[in-house]
This record gives C-alpha cells, structure tokens and sequence, in this order.
C-alpha cells in the first residue's frame, strides 16, 4: 500500500462485540496500529452511511437479519479486503444455533413464551429476522478468514499487521 | 452320479416329452407374472383337461423369454409360434388352434433383430425348461459339465480353462475370472466359501433375477464347478429378499440336486463334497458390494471394509472365498461342456462371450437381451431395441446403473466391452441399461441416481456420506432454477473429492452421471443456471401441476 | 511358542528412507518416525477401519489415493504424505465433518481438547466452503453419567470398535445410512436403559469430539484420557 492511511473499518452484525473487545485487547499495539489507519467506520464511528473506498474492513458476526444481509452487501461492494473476524462471521456459531429450529421458534420464545405484559412479536425497529442465520461467506465473498471465538488479541494484532503491509495473511487459527 | 446316469435321466426326460405333440410354455418369470401370467397358464392347462388333451399338449410354466414388455408370453414350441400379452380368456382360442396353428391371437414375430440379435449363452435355456424340474435341465446337457469336470478334470485343469476362456465377471467391475479361482485355489488346503453374488440392487436392473428364477440348476452347476476347482466345502448365495420367485425356485433347485447327489457329500462318489445355503439381502445396494456383502452374511452390519486384503485372501469368516455374480456361474458350465476356445471365440480381443442387459426406458422393445461382446450401443438401441418410439429424438444411454455414465449420440457407434465403456466414461456394471429420449432433462437425470447413491450410501466414509449429500442439495439448486456458476464448481470439485477419495466402488463410481452428463450436456446445465431455464424441467411442472389440479 | 521371524522392509517416506517390520502399515511406520499424517478414525490399539479417509497418501506406481491406516508396507515403495492435492482434500474432507452437523466449538465441552477441532488448525482449515446441513438431532442424557450429543458425532465408530473389542460388550453400533447414520446403544434404546453397558466410559474417553462426554462438564471442561488403551493391549499382547 502507497503512503497514504490505510482505511479500516469494522462492522458489528450478529455478534456479541467480543470480536471487537478483543481488538481492543491489543492495547498499546493500537497506538501503532492507529498511526498508520483511519478507521472510516466502526460501531463508534457516527456516520450514517458506510464510506466509499475502504482498504480493508473487519466483519464480526452472523448475517442473521434483514438488516445484517443490506448492510453486508453495501460493505462489499465498497471494500478492498473483507476479512471476516470471529467464529460468528466464519461459522455462524452461535447465532446460527437457531437454524435448527427456525427463527420463528427464537421469536416465540423471546417475545412471547418469556414474556408477561403485553406479550408480542416486534414488527417495526427490529428488522426482520433471516430464515437462516449465516456466515458471511455464504452471502457475499469473504478474503481473510479470521476463526475464534474470539479470536485473540495476538492473532487480530498479526492480521492486521500483515494487511497493512500489503500482505495476504493466512492465520493459523483454531475454531472456539 | 455317473455321465451315464445323467445321460439315462435326461433320455427319460426326452422320451416324457416327446410323447407330447405340442408343448406350450407360458412364461411364468416375475416380468410376466406381474401381469397375470400363472392365471394364463392355469387356464390353458384347464382348457387342455377339457378338450381330453392332456396326453397331447404339455403345458409348462417356463422362465423368462426376454420380451417382457408384451407379457404374459406364450410360445407353442413345437409350432415355433409366440404370442404376445395373453389373457386368460385367450385359453381356449389357443387350445383350439393349437392343431392348425391358426390361432387368432397377437402373435409375435421371432424373426426381427429383437431375437434374432441376441446370441444366447447365458440364458439359452431361459424360457424353454421349467425352472422347477430338474430333470428337463438335465436333459438340456444340464449337470454334464460338473461330472465331466469331477470325474475327467483335475481343479488345475479347470482354473486353466477359465484362464484361457477369457471370462470376465459381469458383477460389474470385470475382474478376470480365471486369475480370481486361481487366487483361491493357491491358498492352500484349507476352509474355503465359494459365494454367490446375486444381490443384484441396481434400479431397473434383473439380469440376475431373470437367470435364477429361469435356470436356477445353471447357477448352482457353475458354483460347484467353481468350489471344486478352487477346493471349497461351503456355499452361499446372496440373493435379495424381493426376489422371492428366485428365492424359492433356487430353495427348490438345492433340494433336487441334493437328491440326486449332485450337491452335498461325495458329489459323483469323489472326495469332493459342496453344500450351498441361501442369504437373504435385505435390499441395500451397498450389500451387493462383496466385503459388504461378506459382512451381512456373517451377520454383521453391511459395510464395506478397504481392500487388501481381498476376499480371496480373507473373506467370509477370515477364509478364503471365492465371489462372483450370477451371470459370471452362469457361463461356467457351457464354457466346460464346449471349450474355452469356443467361448473365447466370441466377443472382443479383451471382453470374450456374451453379456445380459435389462434394456428399459424409451426404447420400442424393452427387456431381458443377451448379445455377444463387441455389439455397438447403437445396434441394441436401434436395432434390437426398435428404437425410440413415438418418433421422439434419441437422447442419452445409462449403462452401469446408478453409478454408470450417460452415453450421447456421437458415442452410440462405441462397442459394448469393458474397455470401450470405461472410455467413454461409462461402466459395464452388472448390465442395467436406460434409453432416454429428448423428454428427459440430463440434470434431473443425474439428480435422480445421484438421490439413489446418496441414500445407500452405507455412511461409513466420509466423502461418500456426506458429499453424495452435498452433490445432491446442488443438483436440487440447480434443477429449482436456484444455482449460481460458483454452484455448478463447487458440484464439479465434489465431484472429483467424492471419486478419488471414497472407500469403495460406491463412491468412487456415484459422480459418473454427474461427470458424463456435465461432460456431454454442459448446456443442460448451463440452461438451468441462467435463468432461461429448462424447458423440459417446465414443461414436467406444467404437467403435474395438471394432474395435481 | 516360535514365532515365524519377522522380515524388515525398506521403504521412503517423503523422500526419508525408513525400515519397517512387514506387518506395520504405513501409519504405523510414519508415526514411528515422527512424521505426520492426519488420522481422526484411527486409534491405536483398535482395528483400523479406513473411514475418515483423512489419512489418505500418495504411493508412485499406484494411481489411487491409499489409506495409510490400513496400507500395508511394501519393499521399496515411495510413499508421500503430503500434496497440493492431498492436503486439499484432507481440508475438504474436514470441512464436510463440520458441514454435515452442529460444530459451535465456542460453546462444546470438547472446545480446546477436541481432535476434529485441532486438526483443523493444524490442516490449515480457515472456513468451511460447503453449505452448512444444520441437521436437527437429539442429545442423550438418559446415562446416569455420560452424555451422548449426535450434533458432534462423526462417526468414527472409536466407541464401537473400544467397546466391541476391548470392554467386550458391543453396547454401540451404527444405525441407517448415509447422512442418516447414527450412534445407537443396544437397539437404538436410550443410553441409561442400555442392558449391555458396563458403565465403563472406554467410548466416552476415545471419542475424538465432545460427542461422547462425562455428565458435570461445563464449556471447554472435557479433556480425554485415553492412556488406558495402550496399556491394555501391551498387556494383551503380553498375554498371548
Ligand atoms: C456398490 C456396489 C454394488 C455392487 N452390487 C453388485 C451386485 O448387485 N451384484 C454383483 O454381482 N456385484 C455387485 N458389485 C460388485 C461386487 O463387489 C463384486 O465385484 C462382484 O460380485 C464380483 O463378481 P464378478 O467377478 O463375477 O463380477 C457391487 C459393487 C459395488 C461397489
Ligand atoms: S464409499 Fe460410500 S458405501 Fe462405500 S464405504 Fe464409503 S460410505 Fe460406504
Ligand atoms: S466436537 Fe470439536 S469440533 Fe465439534 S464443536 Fe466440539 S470442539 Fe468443536
Ligand atoms: S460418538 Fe464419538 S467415538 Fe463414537 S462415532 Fe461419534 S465421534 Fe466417534
Ligand atoms: S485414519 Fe485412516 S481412514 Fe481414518
């Protein structure tokens, strides 16, 4: 990559943000890692739009809802590398428990069978739930596959280390 | 037993039924009997009582006479006439004429390439003796073979023969015969098996069937030529318990050998002594693959286990044991009564005799045909098969079965022999063969066998159980107008995956419809995944939405 | 007792020349040579099946992929473990474990101690490129103190095969076919009403996955001890 910041985002969609604590997990390696990118958008990054032209975005969890399936389509089209972090965007892991059951049967059981004032199904602010939660992968074309749940802070710091000098990293990661 | 006895028996026979001026043999195999055929029968033997006949026609129940799309078959030998689709009502029509010859019935003309073509070995006396008496077997050179070979040959001397008779098994994979008795009968004296593979699970396919219910004594005469020559006490066939026909002609067949000491304890007062018992398959496919097949009947789960050792170093009970399928026993007795030169100067330079095909699909005339090696694709599709009918466009053959390949149009001209069908990308198999027309879809084609492989796969390796599963969830896509190019590469990868890394010949071969049909249709495919679709596929969803309204 | 000598053969793996008794297979030379060849079916100790096909090796002159597991040494014969093509379809082959049923390492009781798990680090497996089967499969509790979860079976039949031929009870065996295939105990009857289960947990300590665990493990907290099995059958061996 040419002199100018790297442009990282990193994006929030079925997960539980331990993908994220864990980069930040880095700790100081961030200093390092924050003088040579500009994060363009992330879940602390007030924009109302994904920017056009990023180098490299990180993905943490599932494409589990109608929401999640725009928004990763949109960060796509307008990404170098998509790299996908954690065993949610990998997997599906535990948002895709559900598959076997259908989203219907989490909706129930969320808003209906667990409830006891005014028990129902949100059908506005919450977007609507996929059929099937799944890795992103499966929906759009991912470059660098990050497994772990989470992955460590060693594992994300060498990741991105490699991306930002231009390398295509292959990480030797376990899976849980 | 001695060759002169045999010979007294079957001169009896002969002299029992030349007393009778005319003979008619209803065909009473599973293809006819499934459409009323032991009804015909039954009536005509009535008709025959009540004309005061009975000492004139001999009516007997016979095995399969090929053309098993126009059953029930009678034929009225000694008038050399064959009538097609009888009824019971067409009794006495028959019994009237049988004198004349006259008989205003649908008569089946025997001198189209259908019969002519066919070149019998296997099958000669498939729809001429009754399966149930073995005394007309005898006197059709039946037993002859197995005296001669216990009273005249040395086991040496056979295995030699079969060497030099260029037999091939026709279970499939075409191992040569010979080099496998000869495998066996060098491990030494010791407790041997001599098994008979009549699982015979492909869909559509009854070669096997047909020759076990039709002339089940030739089966029994191959197999006790085989455990003579390659020294074995005991044997099993492994028939399929949805053949009970066969089942109880064979129980039958074993019991009159047995009677006349042509099975059991010192066959023919020699040292030799071969006792055979029937195992019920119960209907998986992969039970027919032989260390499957060995473990179902030592009554362990059917799984195939890798090979070496093979069978015929370690088989049923860690014995040596010799397999083969029953068209295989079946070419074993005519081969010692006429000479391994006679039977190697049929067919090709490397795939010698005859071999028995299930011809079923679009084709005018389906049936049970037997042609010699080296015949084309074309020649039984066209000529012996009449073509496709309803002036519909010849697509694609199957040979092989569920595991084969989809032959097009520009390899019809390719002979029919283990090597010319490997290269085509096809197999032998045991002998299914499916004619299509332009009315079927090539991918729902490979769909379909590959739902067959899917399912019996036995689940014990991987590749084979799980990626026969993802192939098929592909080939749905694909045919649901759902898949993507990405799609269509993943199926060609798990293709190859499933083939070169699979345990056993199940999912080594399963890929075969999907490699040939994406070799020789890729526009089938191509069509399905663009988004114009397929128009069969259309016109089939139109149809049963039809006969669903 | 006299035992027939035992012949030595020669044969290179890799390209490294090693000698091996004539009765030993392939994987039984690699290991004893420190050279790595993926296994997850085999266990020393147990009848080698040629199941999970992971074991696959290339040997020239022959033009099919063989099992190392149950290839016996030859004289002379060259073998390579490792390929742009074997190691593909090892990979594969994995991927195909984890597709066909419910694998959420991050919350199994095997997470960090499980083979399937490990080899897929160790095989470089990054994701899975097959559709996930998502199958619907129960877990079997019914055992006073061990579990039985089909979700993570792969049927590698360990158990089958430790508790035929070493507990010699055959409570377990395989039922069905094709992705339909599962674990049963007795005839398909619940595990804790099993007649012919000892309750010795032989199966649960061989299972190379969190199918089979001990009751009272939390996430991670299963690990297997397995050291009974070569101790039994040097005993054994001893014996005979
Ligand atoms: C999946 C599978 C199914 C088979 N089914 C049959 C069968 O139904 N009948 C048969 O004779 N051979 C069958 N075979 C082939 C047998 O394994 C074996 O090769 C054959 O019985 C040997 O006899 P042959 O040498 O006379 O052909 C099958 C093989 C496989 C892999
Ligand atoms: S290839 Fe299929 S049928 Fe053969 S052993 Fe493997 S799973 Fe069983
Ligand atoms: S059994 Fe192993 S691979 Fe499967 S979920 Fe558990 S830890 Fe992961
Ligand atoms: S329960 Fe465990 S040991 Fe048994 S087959 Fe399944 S994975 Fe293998
Ligand atoms: S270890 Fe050889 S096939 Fe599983």
């Amino acid at each position: 990559m040419t002199d100018r910041k790297t442009r990282l985002a990193t994006v929030w969609l079925d997960g539980c943000s331990g993908c994220h604590m864990s980069l930040l997990d880095t700790d100081e390696r961030l200093i390092e890692v924050a003088k040579r990118v500009d994060v363009v958008w992330g879940p602390l990054v007030d924009h109302k739009e994904f920017p056009a032209d990023v180098d490299v975005t990180l993905v943490e969890g599932a494409i589990s809802s109608v929401a999640d399936l725009d928004r990763i389509k949109v960060v796509r089209a307008r990404t170098g590398i998509l790299v996908s972090l954690g065993d949610c965007a990998v997997t599906g892991n535990v948002p895709a428990l559900r598959n076997r059951f259908g989203a219907g049967a989490v909706l129930r059981r969320a808003y209906l069978e667990n409830e006891t004032l005014d028990a129902q199904i949100p059908r506005q602010v919450v977007p609507e739930l996929l059929p099937m939660a799944r890795p992103v992968h499966e929906v759009v074309p991912v470059d660098v596959f990050v497994p772990g749940c989470p992955p460590s802070a060693d594992l994300i710091f060498s990741v991105l280390s490699d991306l930002l000098e231009g390398k295509r990293p292959t990480p030797a990661a376990i899976f849980g | 037993m001695t060759i002169e006895d045999l010979r007294t028996i079957a001169e009896n026979e002969r002299q029992a039924q030349k007393k009778f001026q005319h003979h008619v043999c209803v065909c009473i195999a599973a293809g006819c009997l499934s459409s009323g055929a032991d009804q015909v029968r039954d009536a005509i033997k009535k008709e025959v009582a009540e004309a005061g006949m009975a000492g004139e026609v001999l009516v007997k129940g016979v095995g399969c006479m090929g053309l098993c799309s126009a059953g029930p078959l009678v034929s009225v030998e000694t008038e050399d006439q064959l009538f097609a689709n009888v009824t019971p009502e067409d009794a006495s029509e028959l019994v009237r004429s049988i004198d004349t010859g006259t008989a205003d019935l649908k008569h089946c003309d025997t001198a189209v390439p259908f019969f002519e073509r066919q070149q019998k070995i296997v099958l000669e006396n498939s729809g001429k003796i009754d399966p149930e008496r073995i005394e007309d077997y005898i006197s059709n050179d039946g037993y002859r073979a197995l005296v001669t070979a216990i009273t005249e040959m040395t086991p040496p001397e056979i295995v030699a023969l079969m060497v030099k008779s260029g037999l091939r098994g026709r279970g499939g994979a075409g191992y040569p015969t010979g080099l496998k008795w000869s495998t066996v009968s060098k491990t030494g004296e010791q407790a041997k098996y001599v098994i008979c593979n009549a699982d015979e699970g492909d869909p559509g396919a009854f070669m096997d069937r047909a020759v076990l219910e039709s002339d089940p004594h030739r089966v029994l005469e191959g197999m006790a030529i085989a455990a003579y020559a390659v020294g074995a006490q005991n044997g099993f066939i492994y028939v399929r318990a949805e053949y009970p026909l066969a089942v109880k002609h064979l129980k039958t067949a074993i019991k009159q050998a047995e009677r006349l000491g042509l099975l059991g304890n010192n066959i023919c007062n020699s040292r030799f002594s071969f006792h055979v018992d029937i195992r019920l398959g119960a209907g998986a496919f992969v039970c027919g693959e032989e260390t499957a097949l060995i473990a179902s009947i030592e009554g362990q789960r059917g799984a195939p286990r890798p090979r070496p050792p093979y069978p015929a170093q370690e088989g049923l009970w860690n014995c040596p044991t010799l397999i083969n399928n029953v068209e295989t026993f079946a070419n074993v007795a005519p081969i010692v009564r006429n000479g391994a030169a006679w039977f190697a100067a049929i067919g090709t330079e490397k795939s010698k005799g005859t071999k028995v095909f299930a011809l079923a699909g679009r084709v005018a005339n389906t049936g049970l045909i037997e042609v010699p090696m080296g015949i084309t694709l074309r020649e039984i599709i066209h000529e012996i098969g009449g073509g496709i009918p309803d002036g519909k466009q010849y697509k694609a053959v199957q040979t092989g079965g569920p595991s084969g390949g989809c032959i097009p149009e520009q390899h019809l001209d390719s002979p029919v022999d283990y090597e010319s069908l490997a290269r085509i990308g096809s197999i032998m198999g045991s002998g299914g063969m499916i004619v299509m027309d332009e009315t079927s879809c090539m991918v729902d084609v490979a769909k379909y066998f590959m739902e067959f492989c899917a399912s019996e796969s036995c689940g014990k390796c991987v590749p084979c159980r799980t990626g026969t599963r993802q192939m098929l969830a592909i080939l749905e896509k694909i045919t649901a107008g759902e898949a993507t190019a990405a799609d269509l590469a993943l199926l060609e990868e798990l293709c190859d995956l499933v083939k070169n890394t699979s345990l056993c010949g199940l999912g080594q071969s399963a890929p075969n419809p999907v490699v040939t049909t994406l070799k020789y249709f890729h526009d089938e495919y191509d069509r399905h995944i663009s988004g114009e679709g397929c128009p069969i596929c259309k016109e089939h969803a139109a149809s049963s939405a039809e006969v669903s309204q | 007792m006299t035992k027939a000598p035992v012949r030595i053969k020669t044969l290179t793996i890799d390209g490294r020349e090693v000698g091996a008794r004539e009765d030993q297979t392939i994987l039984d030379v690699a290991r004893e040579n420190h050279i790595f060849i993926p296994t997850l079916c085999d266990l020393p100790g147990l009848t080698a099946v040629g199941a999970c096909r992971l074991c696959l090796v290339e040997v020239r002159g022959v033009n099919r992929l063989l099992p190392a597991c149950v290839t016996a040494v030859a004289e002379g014969m060259e073998v390579s473990v490792s390929s742009e093509r074997i190691d593909r379809y090892r990979r594969s082959i994995l991927e195909l474990l984890f597709a066909e049923r419910n694998h959420v390492c991050s919350v199994c009781v095997t997470n960090g101690h499980c083979d399937l798990q490990s080899l897929a680090l160790k095989l470089g497996m990054t994701h899975v490129h097959f559709p996930y089967q998502y199958p619907r499969l129960p877990v079997d509790a019914s055992h006073e103190r061990f579990v039985v979860d089909h979700n993570r079976c792969i049927l590698c039949t360990r158990c089958v095969r430790v508790c035929d031929e070493i507990e010699g009870a055959h409570t377990w065996d395989v039922m069905s076919r094709g992705v339909d295939c599962r674990v049963i105990t007795d005839l398909a009857e619940p595990w804790g009403k099993s007649e012919s289960c000892t309750g010795c947990g032989k199966c649960v300590q061989v299972c190379p996955t969190g199918a089979l665990s001990e009751k009272g493990k939390s996430v991670a907290e299963m690990s297997k001890r397995r050291q009974f099995l070569p101790y039994l059958t040097l005993m054994r061996e001893a014996r005979r």
